[in-house]
């Protein structure tokens, strides 16, 4: 049972259990809780397991490559000290997890609350598992994540949203300034594994580095562990559902500050900065937090207070730099949770019964709930320090510690008084807690009449209070040996002599304690009854941290704003001035620096019918470019000219698959523009009354014409040089020679798509997919303009011609328009067909190929549609593009996957030739049934989209008024 | 010829940009096309002009100088694809667009000409 692969699980079932519980129904509340704790409890089962092998001194790692190319392996560790952290997190996540279950309300949606609180508890168990500071850091903003999830649960309440932002913002700052203090630290020691930086501890405090490291690092365990000045989040952070506040806020998370400080004690702490940043910011928030807790109205928000002050006290321990020091601070910390986390859910109780945490309304409810009220003042009296319970222990070792020097300061000197102080602060917000709730008059006008809660809701409080007990009773036989497994494991041969014992003897730490507890509960009687009255604390009240803080957020979004003002445009026609004449500056850079001079390759004569071509081409293009605005069929013709021009010249550049290719995309998207030419509004010529154009329209025409020509004659330049220069050796050397050998084909072009670079197609085609789906799914909320939904001109003479003949019925005109025509295209249509196959086929050996298959088969269906008309088709010939599509890429990719069951990787080809007498030798390859799912994703992309787009003229327009009535039905047609 | 290639290169991209600058949707689609012509061609050039000799070999070891040179080839038959594909998207955009705002700017709001 002690194997390292157990950790794995350990690690990852709770976040398996997440994701099912995400996935469960929002009633499944039973199923969900049932599911998270069972899952938490096996946890704890493994933990159990490795018990004996920790309990031996051993630490259990689990390592797997990770980016083995950095140097970084996911490593899992398992010591003493993180085995018992392990266990607190997995144990209490237990506890809240059955509390939560009769917490939350059957009208939330409960399972997604378990499904964030397990991922929050695999990613809490990831920090404490972590054997890589790396991996540490990305667990850690993991555990930020959940918790802005978990606090913004309820996120239709303002409050849960700001306290979440808030608690996010924090402490993930906090996370960047540690995950940088962790990347010089392992800089310093050569690796990010835990276990070499631990051996490392003195080289890293004699480095340079070691200051700047332990800020950063610090930075990052005081914004998660809620340490002044950085606390205020946590307050706000009680938004959350109460579960979430005694899990995450008191027991786990905020302890993971603790848990990073603990764990590289051995490594950084014993330098003069470390006593003197960490301590003092212990005892800050020692004191702030203990003080304010005293003056808080709001139930939670006293034991949040409460925790930050327990926590300073943490902190402040582990700064003293002692090893008997840290002892308590272990110690403290698993006190702590328990206690505190009965007392949170002891306020949840009261919350859940009552219907309100405000302490003024609250009153006498001792005798509507004497469980809870026994239960709650029990955990209170731990928190203060009484005697016999476990927070008495941990806070006599605080005293003792605290009377001892350590450096000999002011510091040094103050603070036995300031623990004192605090203590009895401690003792006086702890009776105000239970008295002002749990005694007194019966209460009066609250929301719903008190009553004890539900058994197994107050059970998870039974456990934690029989634990307060118990250890408070008899430390060495219950904490004892889980305590010295962890002190051992951090301290190693540092492990001091330490006493649990309940009873030591008359000394000044109990003297301390007693001054505590009798100055605590006298301020109490005589201050007491004031408190409600108090709005805010005095001294600490005026420091508003988060008033600095949302101010410093609003400041740097006005920045953002204004610089987004200054800067940014929401113009497109400002963006791609900029963007194109960025280009030809930074194009043409160069070539002033650096001197622009034609290559000395000799250049082949210029061919007249060459020269013609273009001629007439450029005259396309500048034409199409002059007419686009208002002749807008006349441009559509002229591009469809320039486009031949292209056409042609590939051709004769020895590239027939592009001339093919070319020329049939040509007439797929002619077609397509002159779909859309419809929904187009009419151009207004007159758009500016007076005779001139304005002089800013000039000019900004001017400034276009220059750089477009700009543009223009940079690019010859360039394309000039080019061509005379030698071209430097390439791959297509590697491709020619292997193209047959290789891949069984002649073709060398179609044997780069499909075969060497098919991965590349594959990329392809699926985007061609995924066009094709976008515009189907826009096209199916398609609305057009008011002025184009009614018929062409065109169409409406054609009805009107029908309707004043009495001879002739509805749409008889359009039916012999072209009659002749339009059954030589229907007959058409098999043997376009068949050239489309047969372009396909022959495809590897000769120009042709899957595209230039597929545009052809698309070719003939849109004759079709052309012919026909649109109903016609569709009632004889059942086309389903989606399925073409989806077949294709399904074929593509099962051939890629076949290569693997071969034990090729992935998309490798296999070919032979096939010889059938009369046709020849047919190549077999299995880039031919790559080819064939090109072919098809063509096919059905191409013919969804003019579907699609032919589809709209056909459609009932949008219903407006009066419409509807005047044309009932739109004619057949496609244009 | 070459030239004439780069002539042809620079007014096509010359006619593109302008007409990508053009406040009408409609423009910017034309002058894309034309954009993507002049690319094409540009890439083609990359693997410098050779007439009658498309990159078919045949069956045994072939010698690559005798052919024109296949991945620009490849390149551009990838890049005529996609931008079918570009285009068939930017038109319906352009089309929802107009149905949606009533104008066919750029900008989706008529501001200037």
């Amino acid at each position: 049972m002690n194997d390292p692969r157990y950790l794995l699980a350990v690690v990852s079932l709770p976040f398996l259990g997440s994701m099912i519980a995400a996935a469960l129904p929002q009633a499944g509340r039973n199923w969900a809780s049932a599911l998270a704790g069972t899952i938490a409890l096996a946890g704890v089962g493994l933990l159990a397991a490795f018990y004996p092998a920790i309990a031996g001194g051993e630490i259990v790692r689990l390592e797997a490559a990770w980016l083995p190319s950095l140097g970084l392996q996911f490593t899992l560790r398992l010591d003493g000290f993180t085995w018992l952290f392990a266990l607190l997190v997995l144990s209490m996540g237990a506890l809240v997890i059955l509390y939560a279950r009769y917490y939350m309300s059957p009208k939330d949606p409960v399972p997604r609350f378990f499904a964030f609180l397990q991922a929050f508890m695999g990613a809490m168990l990831g920090i404490v598992l972590s054997g890589n500071l790396i991996q540490l850091a990305f667990f850690w903003e993991l555990t930020s994540l959940f918790s802005f999830l978990l606090i913004g649960y309820w996120h239709h309440n303002q409050a849960a949203r700001d306290g979440a932002r808030m608690a996010l913002i924090v402490t993930s700052l906090g996370g960047v300034c540690m995950l940088i203090g962790f990347l010089l630290l392992g800089r310093i020691t050569g690796s990010y594994d835990v276990d070499t930086v631990l051996a490392a501890g003195s080289t890293v405090r004699a480095h340079g580095a070691y200051l700047p490291v332990l800020i950063l690092i610090l930075l990052g365990a005081f914004t998660k562990s809620a340490q002044v000045p950085f606390h205020f989040w946590l307050p706000h952070a009680m938004a959350a559902p109460t579960p979430v506040s005694a899990y995450l806020h008191s027991a786990t998370m905020v302890k993971a500050g603790i848990f990073l400080l603990i764990l590289l004690w051995p490594v950084l702490s014993g330098t003069e900065s470390w006593y003197l940043i960490v301590t003092t910011a212990g005892l800050a928030t020692l004191l702030v937090g203990a003080w304010s807790a005293i003056f808080q109205q709001d139930l939670k928000g006293l034991l949040a207070y409460s925790t930050i002050s327990h926590l300073g006290l943490i902190t402040l321990l582990l700064g003293l730099g002692s090893p008997l020091a840290a002892v308590a601070a272990i110690f403290h910390t698993l006190n702590h949770a328990t206690f505190k986390a009965s007392l949170f859910m002891a306020a949840g109780i009261i919350d859940h019964e009552t219907g309100t945490r405000d302490l003024r309304r609250l009153s006498g409810l001792a005798r509507f709930m004497p469980i809870t009220a026994t239960l709650a003042m029990v955990a209170a009296a731990a928190m203060a320090g009484v005697p016999l319970l476990n927070g008495f222990l941990s806070k006599e070792m605080f005293l003792a510690e605290a009377l001892e020097a350590h450096s000999g300061t002011i510091l040094d000197a103050a603070l036995p008084i300031l623990a004192t102080l605090a203590s009895a602060f401690s003792v006086f917000y702890s009776i105000r807690f239970i008295h002002q709730s749990f005694f007194g008059p019966p209460p009066v006008d609250l929301p719903h009449s008190p009553r004890e809660a539900p058994h197994w809701m107050r059970f998870p409080i039974e456990i934690l209070v029989l634990a307060c007990l118990l250890v408070g009773i008899l430390p060495g036989l219950t904490i004892g040996p889980l305590l010295a497994l962890a002190v051992g494991a951090v301290l190693g041969e540092q492990t001091p002599a330490y006493s649990l014992a309940v009873w030591h003897g008359f000394n000044p730490p109990l003297l301390m304690s007693l001054i505590a507890l009798v100055g605590g509960a006298l301020a109490y009687g005589r201050y007491g009854a004031r408190l409600n009255a108090v709005e805010r604390s005095p001294l600490i009240g005026r420091l508003k941290a988060r008033r600095t803080f949302e101010a410093a957020l609003a400041a740097i979004i006005d920045w953002a704003r204004t610089l987004q003002d200054l800067l940014g445009t929401t113009k497109l026609q400002v963006q791609l001035r900029l963007l194109i004449g960025t280009a030809i500056l930074v194009g043409t850079l160069p070539f002033l620096f650096l001197d622009y001079r034609p290559g000395s390759q000799p250049v082949a004569l210029i061919d007249p019918v060459f020269a013609l071509l273009w001629t007439i081409g450029s005259l396309c293009a500048v034409g199409a470019a002059w007419q686009a605005k208002f002749h807008r069929l006349v441009a559509l013709s002229l591009i469809g000219g320039a486009g031949l021009a292209t056409c042609i010249s590939f051709i004769w550049l020895s590239a027939p698959d592009l001339g093919l290719t070319q020329l049939l995309v040509e007439i797929i998207t002619l077609v397509l523009l002159l779909l859309g030419l419809r929904w187009l509004p009419l151009r207004q010529p007159d758009i500016w009354p007076e005779a001139r154009t304005p002089w800013s329209v000039r000019l900004r025409r001017s400034r276009d014409l220059l750089l477009a020509v700009s543009g223009g004659i940079g690019m010859a330049a360039l394309s000039y040089a080019m061509m005379t220069r030698p071209s430097a050796p390439s791959i297509s050397r590697y491709f020619v020679e292997n193209a047959y050998p290789g891949g069984g084909g002649a073709n060398v072009v179609n044997v780069i798509l499909v075969d060497f670079r098919g991965f590349d197609t594959l990329g392809e085609i699926t985007v061609l997919a995924i066009v094709a789906l976008t515009v189907f799914t826009l096209l199916r909320r398609f609305r057009p303009a008011p002025e184009s939904v009614e018929l062409p001109h065109q169409q409406q003479r054609q009805n009107d011609f029908d309707r004043d003949d009495e001879e002739r019925s509805h749409g008889d005109t359009l039916i012999h328009y072209l009659f002749v025509p339009r059954i030589i295209m229907q007959w058409l249509f098999p043997v376009i067909l068949t050239f489309a196959i047969y372009l396909l086929m022959r495809g590897h050996d000769l120009p042709g190929g899957g595209f230039a298959g597929g545009v052809t088969a698309s070719i003939a269906i849109l004759l079709l549609y052309m012919a026909g008309g649109t109903r016609w088709v569709e009632a004889h010939l059942d086309i389903r593009p989606l399925r073409w599509i989806s077949l294709g890429l399904l074929l593509a990719v099962g051939t890629g996957i076949a290569a693997w069951i071969g034990g090729y990787p992935f998309l490798t080809s296999h070919f032979s030739y096939l010889r059938i007498p009369l046709i020849g030798d047919i190549p077999i390859a299995s880039a031919l049934l790559f080819d064939i799912g090109v072919f098809a994703v063509v096919v059905g992309t191409t013919v969804l989209i003019l579907i699609a787009l032919a589809h709209q003229s056909i459609r009932s327009p949008l219903k407006r008024k009066g419409e509807a009535e005047r044309h009932p039905s739109p004619a057949d047609g496609t244009a | 010829m070459e030239i004439v290639l780069s002539l042809a290169i620079g007014i096509l991209t010359a006619s593109g940009l302008w007409l990508l600058f053009r406040p009408r949707t409609f423009q910017v689609i034309l002058g894309l096309s034309l954009l993507s012509y002049a690319v094409n061609l540009f890439i083609i050039a990359a693997g410098r002009l050779r007439t009658d000799a498309p990159p078919i070999v045949g069956k045994g070891a072939a010698d690559p100088a005798a052919y024109a040179d296949p991945v620009p080839q490849a390149l551009v038959l990838t890049a005529i694809v996609i931008s079918f594909a570009t285009t068939a998207l930017l038109l319906v955009v352009l089309m929802a667009s107009r149905g949606l705002t009533g104008t066919d700017h750029v900008d989706g709001e008529d501001g200037e000409a």
